[in-house]
């Protein structure tokens, strides 16, 4: 089905199935629809004869439609029959309201087609490394491996032994479902606390500091940035990262588009003023540059903070603010704590600020009284604070956030309309899980992993050997252990899984291996260290709930089956579970099989009701959902009625056929503390960490890293999509072009990194926003891994400083193939 | 230069041909638009052939206007000034773009400076000298690319097909065109 030349679309006709999805990809959670029909049936041209309802007798006006080739792909059902697919974007969807992202955009032509590039790379049968070869297999004989040597190892040497890395977001590769099933099989089941999360080398939250100060991180809706004073964008790239967040809610707020929803909550007699922007980073990023285009200069206030220096910025202006009277004395003395202290351990100059932040005085006051200075009628001006990975993955992540929030609290900006302080988030959410049997700090997984720690490690949607810190040694030891398991596999002739988890039981108790597991929609970078690969299922081939950055929690249908055997993550940990009961049962062992009970799950429906449903109910253990209590309201069938726009967690009732959710936390000041009231936290400023600093001093370039708006996370997809992969054949490397002409380097030459922890390799773009002495790698690169030059340092909560990193540069060669195909044209738009 | 319906079918007999005969087959299924060339060897869509402009008549870094392969697909042809992938005339260096985002269909601007074309409403970025490959932005797929023919005996570019789905439509060809 493969063309180059593609001048024609086939339309989904009138009658074509119509199903709801949500966007697989970032936390914004677009809302689409599928549509779904034979594959030698197309629409006609006339409105009533297409399901789009649109005229193609004729060329259609901007901004009616997104619909390109990339949103269409011909699928095959498990029945053999072909049938096309086209994911087009929901107008009616209250967060995106009918724009798509150039991710979301994509989102058909990565689901399973034999036909594909991308889809021929997934995992269609479970596989297990025998002999001296990848195997096929099925489910039967690979669980029975997986829980015969898990039983083995648990009994031998405990728990401590059976180690994960593990996905615990929305979206594809997530989902309340998954991570309530893998959630109940590793903590209830398995009593495991060796688990590291996602992007990161223990079981800890990105968010401690404003949870423990009562404020969790996702407390406004989308819509508050329309009724906005001031946006605070810390550290986060939106357009890029956030995109149509930006695009349908703030950019409309910053264009002056939207005085009539500050109308209709602002108090009376309260200023309605423009809407104006404070962007903190230290890069020129596209946000800024086209801010600059789209919204005007006067609008705009860019503050280009030295690197890592976000604490001292906060501290400085929670200073300043305090001194001018600008803090809202009343709220302060009601609902919250330990203000006093917090300022006299934060209290800092505005010189002193503008020294360590590169920031002048001037700027500093200029965004002082935009955010926090008293409007014409004497109102608190509305400031809504979001901050991402610039804060998250910065420079002592506890530290930086209580600093923040200790400005937010003082000021009064939560819990009101137009404003919230708010991480801009990564992937969705969907967080559904027994609690983590493990401390706070929990255990640095990857540490333990380096230094010979753990007999079995299970790598589930997620891919640390492209997406941890300190990588290269984490990857060289993983490698070096499994292969002691793969030397032990080849002798293995004529065993079946209970002999062949003999074999592997000595060879990772005795002889130092590692036995890795890796459940994932292809064989990921980290199946190079595998002895077993599970093929998961993920959006569209299950039903599966997330919720966004508003908390929308959003049902999407699945629409097509799974490739080969593939199945939901629910219902492996289940396979999984109910292997183990029955091998505790057959040898008798009651208490140990109890563990393992409840897993009679047939559908990831059935996942859904025994844990986002079941939390707080009568007779349920205890479950952290981000549902909470009511969350047992939101049954499938309500779900699929509400469409789109779901409920925002958490659920007030079901009233009249319809799911009431809660917009905007906090609006009666009582906060997620034992005391209800907020909690300020002391932050002064500290510096870098040791470890950092001696790499700051050593190397020349700062390497500041992050995602570009074509690629997704991992670049899992898109490696195997050319529209992606032709653009970046390696990860980008954006540098300045002094220091390019210093170093001999172009446009397109490979260049590589290094430093004491290690190096990677990555493709120059010369790019004049970028400062001098630094550069800006796009992260977590299939070929060009980032994580290889960071250092092993962490905060108080095991959270890595993935924006700590210096290393020098140098130019390797030129691929003349990826140079001349890729366009080094500026990204941003000026 | 645009050109105007009339103008457009007046360009070539053979042109005026091909859209009267395609313009038939869609009478006989009006539900469906066109499917391909009917021609053994041609895989494409039966486009028109359409003079543009004389070769000696552009000057680098101004573009000039004109639609194709219809009055309601705004195009917009360029003579780069130095040689481009695909680029035709005595130099190499003039290609042709349809003006659609092909993200929603907003009208793109040319920048000389950057050689590139700019989505106001959006903020794609698409580069003239490399096939139209999206820089960065919202869209899918690269700016659909208008074929070109240099004709040297009388100095003419031909516009001769589109690589690519201009934003809108469900065939490049609309009915009845």
């Amino acid at each position: 089905m493969f063309e180059h030349r593609k001048d024609r679309i086939a339309l989904p006709p009138a009658n074509a199935q119509k199903t709801q999805t949500c966007c697989h990809f970032c936390i914004v959670g677009c809302g689409y629809h599928v549509y779904k029909w034979p594959a030698d049936q197309e629409g006609g041209l006339a409105p009533d004869q297409n399901a789009l309802g649109l005229d193609f007798r004729q060329q259609l006006p901007p901004l009616q439609v997104t619909m390109t080739q990339a949103m269409t792909n011909v699928i095959q059902d498990d029945d053999g029959s072909y049938q096309r697919i086209m994911i087009v974007p929901d107008k009616d969807c209250k967060v995106n309201g009918g724009l798509s992202s150039t991710r979301g955009g994509q989102m058909a032509s990565i689901m399973y087609s034999p036909q594909t590039p991308v889809g021929s790379q997934r995992v269609k049968y479970p596989r297990v490394f025998a002999g001296d070869e990848w195997r096929d297999t099925s489910w039967d004989q690979a669980i029975a491996l997986y829980s015969q040597l898990t039983k083995r190892i648990l009994d031998d040497d405990g728990s401590d032994q059976l180690m994960f890395n593990l996905f615990d977001h929305g979206g594809a590769g997530g989902g309340f479902e998954n991570t309530w099933g893998t959630g109940k099989l590793i903590f209830t089941g398995l009593g495991s606390k060796m688990v590291r999360i996602h992007n990161r080398p223990a079981y800890n939250s990105e968010c401690h500091a404003t949870r423990d100060m009562g404020i969790g991180e996702l407390n406004n809706s989308y819509e508050d940035a329309q009724m906005a004073d001031c946006i605070f964008s810390i550290g986060a790239n939106a357009y890029e990262t956030q995109t149509n967040y930006f695009l349908n809610h703030w950019l409309p707020s910053l264009q002056g588009q939207t005085a009539n929803k500050k109308q209709a909550v602002y108090e009376d007699g309260e200023t309605i003023q423009q809407t104006k922007i404070i962007l903190v980073d230290p890069r020129r990023a596209l946000t800024v540059a086209l801010l600059e285009q789209a919204v005007g200069k006067d609008n705009i206030l860019f503050l280009d903070i030295e690197p890592g220096t976000d604490t001292a910025l906060f501290n400085g202006l929670l200073t300043y603010v305090v001194d001018q009277g600008w803090h809202d004395k009343a709220f302060i003395e009601a609902h919250t704590t330990g203000f006093e202290d917090a300022l006299k351990a934060n209290r800092q100059s505005l010189d002193e600020t503008s020294r360590i932040t590169g920031i002048s005085k001037d700027k500093l006051i200029k965004a002082a009284e935009w955010a926090y200075k008293p409007k014409a009628s004497g109102h608190a001006p509305r400031t809504m604070h979001g901050y991402e990975k610039g804060i998250i993955w910065g420079n002592d992540n506890y530290r930086i956030q209580s600093a923040l929030v200790d400005l937010v609290l003082a000021t009064h900006n939560v819990g009101r309309r137009g404003t919230g302080v708010v991480r801009m988030g990564g992937h969705q959410e969907g967080y559904c899980r027994p609690p983590y049997p493990g401390g706070r700090p929990a255990p640095y997984v990857d540490q333990e992993i380096i230094q010979g720690n753990g007999q079995m490690l299970t790598v589930w949607a997620c891919n640390a050997f492209q997406t941890t810190l300190n990588a290269e040694q984490y990857r060289n030891e993983v490698l070096r252990r499994s292969d002691i398991v793969k030397q032990a596999l080849r002798k293995v002739r004529g065993a079946g899984p209970e002999k062949m988890a003999d074999v592997i039981h000595k060879a990772v108790k005795e002889d130092g291996g590692l036995f890795v597991t890796v459940i994932d929609l292809y064989a990921t970078k980290f199946a190079e260290a595998a002895h077993m690969v599970l093929p998961a299922a993920h959006t569209g081939e299950m039903n599966l709930t997330s919720m966004n950055g508003e908390r929308r929690l959003r049902l999407s249908e699945r629409f097509m089956d799974p490739p080969g055997t593939a199945k939901p993550d629910c219902l492996i940990a289940a396979d999984m579970a109910n292997a183990l009961r029955k091998l505790y049962e057959t040898e008798g062992n009651a208490e140990m099989a109890k563990r393992f009970e409840g897993f009679d799950w047939k559908t990831e429906e059935d996942a859904y009701n025994d844990g986002f449903r079941r939390a707080g109910q009568d007779g349920a253990p205890e479950i952290h959902s981000q549902g909470g209590p009511t969350g047992h309201l939101a049954t499938y069938k309500r779900l699929r009625a509400a469409g789109n726009n779901g409920v925002q967690l958490p659920v007030k009732e079901y009233k009249d056929g319809q799911l009431i959710g809660t917009e905007m936390l906090y609006t009666d000041n009582k906060f997620d503390t034992d005391d209800g009231k907020a909690h300020f936290l002391e932050a002064p400023w500290n510096g870098f960490p040791e470890v950092v600093e001696e790499q700051r001093k050593k190397y020349r370039f700062w390497i500041n890293n992050g995602r570009t708006n074509q690629i997704w996370q991992s670049a899992y997809h898109d490696q195997h999509v050319e529209f992606r992969r032709g653009r970046y054949p390696m990860a980008p490397l954006e540098i300045n072009p002094e220091d390019a002409k210093d170093l001999g380097i172009e446009s397109g030459d490979v260049v590589e990194m290094f430093n004491d922890y290690g190096a990677t390799t990555a493709m120059a773009y010369v790019e004049p926003d970028i400062k001098p002495g630094h550069v800006f790698m796009e992260a977590m690169y299939f070929n060009s891994v980032m994580g290889d030059l960071v250092t092993p340092w962490t905060d108080r909560n095991v959270i890595p400083y993935y924006k700590g990193t210096w290393a020098d540069v140098r130019r390797v060669g030129r691929i003349e193939d990826y140079a001349d195909k890729v366009s080094f044209k500026r990204r941003r738009y000026v | 230069m645009k050109l105007s319906r009339r103008r457009f079918l007046a360009f070539t007999g053979t042109t005026a041909a091909g859209s009267a005969a395609l313009g038939g087959s869609l009478l006989l299924n009006p539900a469906h638009a066109a499917e391909g060339s009917q021609q053994p060897g041609k895989v494409m869509l039966d486009y028109p052939k359409i003079n543009i402009s004389k070769a000696s008549n552009l000057k680098v870094g101004q573009p000039v206007s004109f639609t194709y392969p219809d009055s309601s697909s705004p195009c917009t042809l360029i003579k780069i000034g130095r040689k481009t992938q695909g680029g035709v005339g005595p130099d190499g260096d003039i290609v042709a773009y349809s003006n659609l985002c092909t993200h929603m269909g907003c009208p793109v601007s040319y920048s000389s400076e950057e050689r590139t074309f700019k989505c106001p409403c959006h903020f794609s970025v698409f580069d003239s000298e490399l096939n139209g490959q999206m820089v960065s932005g919202q869209a899918t797929e690269n700016l659909p690319r208008i074929l070109l023919t240099y004709r040297d005996s009388d100095d003419s570019i031909e516009a001769t097909g589109v690589d690519g789905l201009i934003y809108g439509r469900q065939s490049n060809l609309l009915p009845g065109a």
